[in-house]
């Protein structure tokens, strides 16, 4: 298994359009999105991104559609070029790489899920599968049995000699999983890879996803603009508009600590409940007074301290860390509290 | 007013002499240069000698058999296979088998001729928006003027014959396969590249693994027309010697033989269906694949 590496990305700028880099000055020094197309018809795609993406973690990436996701994530591995900035991968920077590097680095070290699967049709699921090990020149024997591992553990067995157009959307998003999966490649790029999917196959993907992770510890970047899947995902969460970077943090932050209207209004339909975790509503521990016998660990969500708190029968509960230490108290108001965010 | 009423045409005299001194340049050209391009062909002579040879000289049913496996293997469809059969059938009861045969040799040179060139060709005009700027305007003309017009510089620098006439019929016959081959490649999904690139695709890997698989049908498009139009070449092509179905086609013309124009006619007719109806199947079985059926 590839060792996990992580991602810094470094004052990135894009500017689509003629002439961008005699543009760059005028964004650096404030122009905006709007003025920079009505004034120079150029298009403003991404506008100093500074990012670090912790190695092994499912970073986020989210925004309404044309905030700029796209061009970020093809940042990574170099599918579009930069106007000015770095992206730097393990240390190096991929902008600076010579086209052979950079093909043996998209080779070895990402690989790419992609929202409409962009399966080859001509090619079924074992022999689309085996792409990636095909470009590496990896030998046939090797090919199929790494294929189909990971066909076999994206739950598609069975499926091998069917073609993409014989297949469901969530089936065919699984051969795009298992031939990003077979390069073994540290980091897994993943553009919208389940918006195009039915709500509940939507569900079963994140699943599919989140448990894999658990074994194979990738650098994922994660695109979504649907803030739900971004909280059930994220490690880390970017928010994106214009191309501008308004808030990052843990799921956690973004819920509880809006950066501005324009999130805190996406996070009103938000379930709190699933989201929010214990130690972000509790009191503090009462000096001198005997702690509740029923207990929660941190990082539990509220509905499940709540259902514990009514399955248990008790109107209090103590909050611990990872080493059963108190650290504050919870009962039913304050968790209401917190559910309706005051 | 003598103006307005004759057109002011280039003075006769010089009209003349520009006439003249391309024609002699080119005469130049040809007596010397002649040989060596004719030995440029020689190649091009021995493939069309063998390619005949193997058709006329091996027995005829084995030739039979072998049409009826290409045209089985091609189409999968028992329908084909049988109209192919008796097709061929008439045709040699009618005694047109051996022009049948030179004609069908011809045709096959021809075509492979077509897709080494044309192919590769297509491919650069795919690739680089410059040479389609250029190539594109040459195959306007290729295909707009009259086939008899070129037969005049191929005569002249070749003589009477069998190369002369099948560079004719390549001329003609060729661009459709060029166009198409562009045409597909550039009609291949953007996503579909994309995702070439993101994997770590090479130029070559990005070409012989994505763009002409999922241009495939398109190509296959262009080989059929290509083959069709060569057979409409052949009648034009036997006036310079090409020998074949055209040939009793000529003569019947010339002697108002209406019965063997005829049959001539309709053996080529029956030919062109049977190459039709195999390419497009086999071009609709490549395709199997690339229609979506779910969402
Ligand atoms: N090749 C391009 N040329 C010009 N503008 C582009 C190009 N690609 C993207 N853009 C623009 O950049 C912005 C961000 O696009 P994109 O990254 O695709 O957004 P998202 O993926 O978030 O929907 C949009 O305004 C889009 O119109
Ligand atoms: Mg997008």
């Amino acid at each position: 298994m590839a060792e996990p590496i992580g991602i810094q990305i470094r004052n990135l700028y894009k500017i689509f359009g003629n002439d961008a880099a005699s543009l760059i000055d005028k964004v650096r020094t404030g122009t905006t999105k709007t003025e920079l197309n009505d004034k120079y018809g150029a298009v403003l795609g991404l506008n100093n991104i500074n990012m670090d993406m912790a190695a092994g973690r499912i970073q986020v990436i989210m925004g309404l559609s044309g905030s700029g996701k796209s061009t970020l994530i093809r940042h990574i591995n170099r599918l579009i070029d930069p106007t000015a900035g770095e992206v730097l991968v393990g240390g190096e920077d991929v902008v600076k790489m010579s086209p052979e590097a950079l093909r043996e680095f998209r080779r070895h070290k990402t690989a790419m899920v992609f929202q409409k699967f962009a399966l080859l049709p001509n090619r079924n699921v074992l022999e689309n599968t085996g792409y990636g090990l095909e470009v590496q020149g990896i030998p046939r024997e090797k090919r199929i049995e790494t294929s189909m591992r990971w066909i076999e553990r994206v739950g598609l067995k069975g499926f091998e000699k069917k073609y993409p157009n014989q297949l469901s959307g969530g089936m065919q998003q699984r051969v795009g999983l298992a031939r990003a999966l077979s390069n073994d490649a540290p980091i897994l790029l993943m553009d919208e890879a389940f918006s195009a999917l039915d709500p509940l196959i939507r569900v079963d993907m994140q699943s599919v996803l989140l448990d894999l992770q658990k074994e194979i510890r990738k650098t994922v970047v994660f695109i979504t603009h649907d803030l739900d899947e971004a909280l059930r995902l994220g490690d880390s969460i970017a928010i994106l508009r214009d191309g501008e970077i308004i808030q990052q943090g843990t799921s956690q932050d973004i819920v509880l600590k809006p950066a501005d209207a324009y999130i805190a209004n996406f996070v009103r339909e938000v379930n709190r409940g699933r989201v929010i975790h214990v130690e972000a509503a509790m009191s503090p521990l009462v000096a001198d007074t005997a702690l509740p016998s029923g207990s929660v660990t941190e990082g539990t969500s509220l509905d499940d301290a709540m259902k514990h708190l009514v399955a248990s029968g008790a109107d209090r509960l103590t909050v611990t860390d990872a080493q059963n230490r108190p650290l504050g108290l919870l009962d039913s108001a304050t968790i209401v509290a917190a559910l309706v965010g005051i | 007013m003598e103006f307005l009423s004759k057109f002011p045409q280039m003075d006769d005299a010089l009209l003349r002499d520009l006439k003249k001194s391309i024609d002699e340049s080119f005469r130049g050209f040809t007596r010397a240069y002649g040989d060596g391009i004719e030995s440029f062909f020689e190649p091009l002579r021995l493939f069309l000698v063998y390619a005949e040879q193997f058709m006329t000289r091996t027995p005829w049913i084995v030739i039979f058999l072998l049409i009826m496996a290409i045209a089985w293997f091609g189409s999968r469809n028992w329908k084909i296979v049988v109209g192919a059969a008796a097709t061929l059938l008439l045709i040699g009861y009618f005694g047109m088998w051996d022009d049948t045969m030179k004609t069908i040799s011809m045709i096959f040179v021809c075509t492979v001729i077509s897709i080494a060139l044309g192919i590769p060709l297509g491919i650069a005009m795919s690739r680089w928006n410059r040479v389609q700027s250029v190539v594109n305007p040459i195959l306007d003309v290729m295909q707009t003027m009259p086939s008899f017009v070129y037969l005049i510089p191929v005569v002249m620098l070749l003589g009477i014959g069998k190369v002369p006439g099948l560079i004719a019929v390549v001329i003609y016959a060729m661009p459709p396969i060029i166009r198409l081959t562009n045409l597909g490649i550039r009609l291949v999904d953007a996503d579909m590249l994309e995702a070439a690139d993101a994997f770590g695709s090479n130029g070559w890997q990005r070409l012989s693994k994505v763009q002409l698989p999922l241009a495939l049908p398109t190509i296959m498009a262009g080989i059929n027309q290509t083959i069709m139009m060569a057979l409409a070449m052949v009648v034009i092509a036997s006036m310079i010697g090409v020998q074949g179905l055209g040939q009793p086609v000529l003569r019947a013309i010339s002697n108002q033989y209406f019965t063997l124009g005829m049959f001539n006619g309709f053996a080529i007719v029956g030919i062109a269906i049977i190459f039709d109806r195999v390419s497009q199947a086999f071009g609709k079985r490549l395709q199997k694949h690339t229609e979506v059926v779910h969402g």
